[in-house]
């Protein structure tokens, strides 16, 4: 099964102990795929062990892009956190590893 | 009244390139040239240093930026404004002023201050995080997100340089295309795009190709040359998005996708002292190569109140770290972690033990097959104390002779740690000010 990786790119970006991960479509024939397949479920299932609050869902169908707002991502947040990337700026690969079923 | 106004970003973080600014302000023919460097945690550590040395308190690199800065910006006629400042925007001025005179540069410099609102709260106000009230920490800083509005007096002055504290980061952008272009507060709709433009701007690079490479799936020429943005804002705040011909990087619809959304946590209501921006009707069109034109953003009425961002004493975070390598790594230095955490037993309210390499991103692999070749067992524990927090690295270290097979590569680290909260805060309770200082 192909990785989402191959289908579309994300930046992670952090506020507070949140973290947001668009997810942009390569090609724009690909959006309705993310639209069904890469739901905030879907999301929070993969994301299972980093993000423990809720996961929301924005779509941009004019930018080809899905915006995640994850809540309670980053291990009590920026500032504080002992992990090593405090601000979760790698999540969005580990976002890109979602299988992805066509 | 101008057709267009040439903002430029400079700079995305304290410590941002310093010679693709000055690129960018020397062939830019930009307007206005915007350096964002202050980050969340940046200002606490700010305060601390101001409260060590009163002359203090202003960017560390502040110097550095404005001493190859100011001549091409008084050569070429653009203007500075950035929150270098930090907990001492006064200090910068003057700091400034001494670069100009040593410089033989004629200046004049405003400092926008009155974001310092420590002495505005009380403790029984509740963070926003946490809900617990500011009583439960120690602030050390209290800066509220000063808006366009605030700076707009140093605009409006003959000032080539704007130097300011806590400014929310699109307002630095805003604040002079509302006073080229007449903007009015309640204008929501201009606000609006003019924030957008901001946002996209206030990383430089990152709209550029930087922070964007993927090899073989998203390739970028020329990153260790990365050119910085300007943005051509029209009176509508319908603005093209560029950067310097000749310079590295890559400005297209998804690079600027990607930092449209960054740090956003709500597109349809994205929250400034200025307005409440709505991203969902923002189109991004490629007009040229390295040309993106932005458009759309909708504006509401901006909040009531100022978030402010408190700074406060979180103790110190001591750290180590030993590296394994080749066959049976992961189970040795799964093996070095489990015996510094029984030496560290109960020590610590909080432990974290991380595998480098295999563990410390996501706390677990998310691709099944991967294992590594190497990796490096890291620990690390937040104590009261430095001498508290040594011991993590203390006990690291000892692995050379205590611990598994191969273990080598140690390092250790303490660090003293500034935790952030937030507030908000009546407008009413915010009293900003503009100091003219003149060099020459």
């Amino acid at each position: 099964m192909p990785k989402l990786a191959e289908l579309a790119h994300c930046r992670a970006g952090d506020k507070g102990d949140t973290s947001t991960l668009s997810l942009v479509a390569y090609r724009a024939d690909d959006y309705a795929l993310l639209v069904r397949r890469v739901t905030a479920d879907a999301v929070a299932r993969h994301l299972d062990g980093i993000v423990r609050g809720t996961v929301r869902r924005f779509e941009l169908p004019q930018l080809n892009a899905l915006q995640f707002v994850c809540e309670r991502a980053l291990a009590g947040g920026v500032t504080t956190s002992l992990a090593l990337d405090a601000h979760g700026k790698s999540l969005s690969f580990a976002l890109l590893e979602m299988a992805i079923e066509r | 009244m101008r057709r267009t106004l040439r903002l430029g970003g400079g700079a995305g973080f304290a410590g941002d390139r310093l010679d693709a600014a000055v690129d960018l302000a020397r062939h830019g023919a930009l307007d206005w040239l915007v350096l964002e460097c202050l980050a969340e945690r940046t200002i606490a550590l700010a305060q601390l240093r101001r409260r060590r040395d009163a002359g203090a308190g202003y960017d560390e690199r502040l110097e550095a930026r404005v001493e190859s800065l100011l001549p091409v910006l008084d050569a070429t006629g653009t203007r500075l404004v950035s929150n270098f400042g930090a907990a001492n925007p006064l200090a910068a001025a003057e700091a400034i002023v001494a670069i100009a005179r040593g410089l033989g540069v004629r200046t004049r410099v405003a400092a926008v201050t009155g974001d310092d609102v420590l002495d505005a709260l009380d403790g029984t106000m509740r963070t926003l995080e946490t809900g617990r009230p500011l009583a439960d920490y120690a602030p050390v800083c209290a800066n509220a997100y000063l808006g366009a509005d605030a700076l707009l007096p140093a605009i409006a002055s003959d000032a080539a340089i704007v130097v300011t504290g806590r400014v929310a980061d699109p307002s630095l952008f805003l604040a002079p295309l509302m006073h080229a272009f007449g903007w009015a507060s309640d204008d929501v709709d201009r606000l609006a795009r003019g924030t957008v433009v901001g946002h996209l701007l206030e990383c430089a690079g990152q709209l550029c190709g930087g922070y964007f490479a993927d090899p073989g799936r998203k390739d970028v020429p020329g990153l260790a040359r990365l050119g910085f943005p300007f943005a051509d804002v029209d009176a509508d705040g319908v603005a093209t998005l560029g950067k310097l011909d000749g310079t590295g990087g890559t400005l297209t619809v998804a690079t600027a996708t990607e930092q449209l959304l960054y740090e956003v946590t709500d597109p349809h209501g994205y929250l400034t002292p200025d307005v409440t921006a709505d991203f969902s009707a923002v189109t991004l069109a490629e007009v040229s190569p390295d040309r993106v034109a932005v458009a759309g953003a909708r504006g509401r009425a901006r909040p009531d109140q100022l978030k402010v961002s408190v700074g406060y004493v979180a103790g110190f975070v001591g750290e180590g770290e030993i590296g394994y390598a080749g066959d049976n790594a992961v189970a040795r230095a799964e093996l070095a972690g489990a015996i510094v955490r029984e030496r560290l037993d109960g020590r610590f309210d909080e432990l974290r033990v991380d595998l480098i390499g295999a563990t410390s991103l996501h706390g677990h692999s998310l691709d099944p097959r991967a294992r590594p070749y190497e990796v490096r067992l890291r620990v690390a524990a937040r104590a009261a104390t430095r001498e508290a927090a040594a011991r993590v690295g203390d006990e690291v270290e000892a692995l050379y002779t205590n611990g598994p097979a191969g273990g080598g590569g140690t390092r250790k680290a303490v660090t003293e740690q500034i935790g952030i909260v937030s507030t908000l805060l009546d407008r009413a309770r915010v009293h900003p000010r503009t100091t003219i200082l003149e060099a020459g």
